[in-house]
């Protein structure tokens, strides 16, 4: 187990390297001087020269990826070319108001997902097999930041039961689980479970009709356990593969929040992303992007060494 | 040894024992997916809504009603249903109707293309490293890894957010998306094709290694590979609209569903009919292409 566990992190590691080598040359492959955002356009070549040297632009490829790589390491990810603040600042904020948001819509797309799923799993081929099918087909198709828009024009300009946009009533700083801010997080958590909620149901149906096709079902039921019995080995047999799902999820629903935090101007990662991106603001991009990145590469380790210890059936070469 | 759950785990599956399938069938392995196909009524109808809508994005130009680029703020937000805006006018005023239709050209175009170059590219990649094995087959798939390592709508609007706006950009970004998926599967479905005896027996007889690649490998991989690839493209059509949402991709004022429904945003609470309409369309051409796959697949899938 420990030496799987080694195995499993050395591996990572590389892995690691590349992403933030990748993330590195993003602001590479970009077109146009770095710097075109904050320069003056009659700047001198003095200036030009002054500034370049300050974010490093000066040195050799191979010098600024080291350097920049130290630097993340110790937790600097560099100065916002737009704001003049360091970017670990902003981005952690964000990343806090991401990850709850995405958290949430996870937990809701993981209930009504293994709860279709297991309906479907149990009563194959009836109707409501079919019916939570097509769910999870609809899940898996709709271009959510459309859902976001209808949802909206539901909720926020119909019945007017929602606020649209924001993360709380004008004015108030910070968050609070209180109903006042919660209601904002209803339509994006929403909107953004039914991607999960779709996956999740496709794989828990599919554990689920496995497990019941399985000779012990057989052998539980000819012992006379109750229907609740069976139940209950179903769900603790489901219940890894199914969470390691959920756990992957996560990950991608951080990675992809950008559409639907701009729908629902929500104040976390994707909203710093998108003002990053039009406000050409490089190191901004570089380091939500690396942090976002080195997130999912861990969730997946996490992931995969809870999924190893929670199946010993599980055997990984 | 990462873990085999991602999205597409399933859809991968299905293209490795296709290609068991392949072996096991002599004849008409393909005949009988294609007579399985045209017996599934989902496939069947699918199938018929990508055709017109294909068929409309080609033949839009003739089809339309009125000009899709003439703007008019007389006419601005015209609800549904209005003399000559059979389904609206926009927020300048142009024809909603015309400009859905002309929209299809470069929506189809965007979510399309970028999975028919990685298609190419993948499976040359992992068809080239599942073949070689080795040392090469390693430094290939672990450079994979990590743009695997990536939430695949993370990586493309990283690099369209790098490279800038504009439809060619966009079209890289998703491309380079698309590769790593492609390549994973084309890779493990070709060193599956490696070890049998076909291939010994070739390489005893004296043929060399493009022969037998070209011969052997490429007629038993090409077509798993593929249909795994059409279900890449209902995610690639999302994902396209929505980098032209963000406003990375396509710019104004080219029609374009994505495009369309960012710059309708603004009507959501005049004329949420209207402002909703691009996003219906992107959603039934979602649905028919993942319809349209997960009925392949099951028609590839031996055991039933």
């Amino acid at each position: 187990m420990i030496l799987y566990l080694l195995r499993r992190v050395l591996y990572t590691l590389p892995i690691m390297l590349g992403v933030a080598f990748l993330c590195f040359l993003l602001v590479h492959i970009s077109p146009g001087d770095p710097l075109v955002s904050i320069l003056p356009p009659d700047a001198s070549a003095e200036l030009q020269q002054q500034l370049m040297a300050l974010y490093g632009f000066d040195r050799s490829y191979i010098e600024q990826f080291v350097s920049w790589i130290w630097r993340a390491v110790q937790g600097d990810l560099g100065t916002s070319i737009a704001s003049g603040r360091p970017v670990a600042e902003e981005v952690f904020r964000a990343v806090g108001n991401t990850l709850m948001l995405a958290g949430v819509a996870t937990l809701i797309g993981f209930f009504f997902g293994s709860l279709f799923g297991f309906v479907a799993g149990y009563f194959r081929d009836s109707w409501v097999d079919r019916a939570a099918s097509a769910l999870s087909v609809l899940g898996v198709s709709v271009p959510h930041y459309w859902l976001g828009m209808v949802l909206v024009i539901i909720f926020s300009s119909w019945l007017m039961i929602l606020p649209a946009t924001g993360a709380g009533p004008a004015g108030s700083g910070s968050w609070a689980w209180d109903w006042e801010h919660m209601q904002y997080l209803i339509l994006p958590a929403v909107t953004m479970s039914v991607i999960p909620m779709g996956i999740i149901a496709r794989t828990v149906r599919a554990l689920v009709a496995d497990i019941l096709a399985q000779e012990f079902v057989v052998g539980l039921k000819a012992k006379g356990m109750t229907d609740f019995g069976i139940f209950l080995h179903v769900v603790k047999n489901a219940a890894p593969t199914a969470l390691a799902v959920m756990g992957l999820q996560l990950g991608y629903l951080l990675g992809g929040s950008i559409l639907i935090e701009t729908v629902f101007s929500w104040p976390g990662t994707g909203f710093l992303l998108n003002s990053a991106i039009f406000q050409r603001d490089l190191p901004l991009l570089q380091g939500t992007i690396l942090v976002l990145a080195m997130f999912f590469v861990l969730l997946n380790l996490v992931v995969d060494v809870l999924q190893t210890t929670l199946d010993p059936r599980i055997q990984r070469s | 040894m990462t873990s085999a759950l991602t999205l597409d785990a399933k859809a991968q599956q299905a293209a490795v024992e296709a290609v068991q399938a392949t072996f096991e069938r002599s004849t008409g392995f393909w005949t009988g997916v294609l007579r399985k196909l045209v017996r599934d009524p989902v496939a069947i109808v699918a199938g018929s809504v990508i055709l017109l809508l294909i068929l409309m994005a080609v033949f839009a130009p003739w089809l339309v009603p009125s000009d899709p680029y003439k703007t008019s703020m007389i006419n601005r937000l015209k609800p549904i249903g209005t003399e000559g805006f059979p389904l609206g006018a926009d927020e300048l005023g142009r024809d909603m109707l015309s400009r859905l239709m002309v929209g299809a050209r470069l929506s189809l175009f965007m979510g399309i293309t970028p999975v028919l170059i990685a298609f190419v590219i993948g499976s040359a990649i992992g068809i080239l490293a599942g073949y070689a094995g080795g040392w090469l087959n390693t430094i290939v798939m672990r450079t994979i890894d990590v743009l695997y390592a990536f939430p695949s709508v993370l990586l493309a609007i990283a690099l369209s957010g790098a490279l800038g706006a504009g439809i060619g950009n966009a079209l890289l970004s998703l491309t380079i998306v698309f590769i790593p998926p492609i390549a994973r599967v084309a890779e493990s479905v070709t060193t599956q094709v490696r070890g049998r005896d076909f291939v010994e027996a070739a390489r005893a007889s004296g043929a060399n290694g493009f022969t037998i690649v070209r011969v052997h490998v490429l007629g038993n991989v090409l077509g798993p590979i593929f249909v795994y690839a059409t279900s890449l493209i209902a995610v690639s059509m999302i994902l396209a609209s929505g980098l032209s949402f963000l406003g990375l991709g396509v710019r104004p004022p080219e029609p374009e569903w994505g495009l369309m429904l960012n710059t309708l945003r603004t009507a959501i609470y005049s004329q949420p009919w209207i402002a909703a309409l691009p996003g219906v369309m992107i959603f039934i051409t979602s649905i028919s292409f993942n319809l349209l796959s997960d009925s392949l697949r099951s028609a590839m899938d031996v055991k039933n």
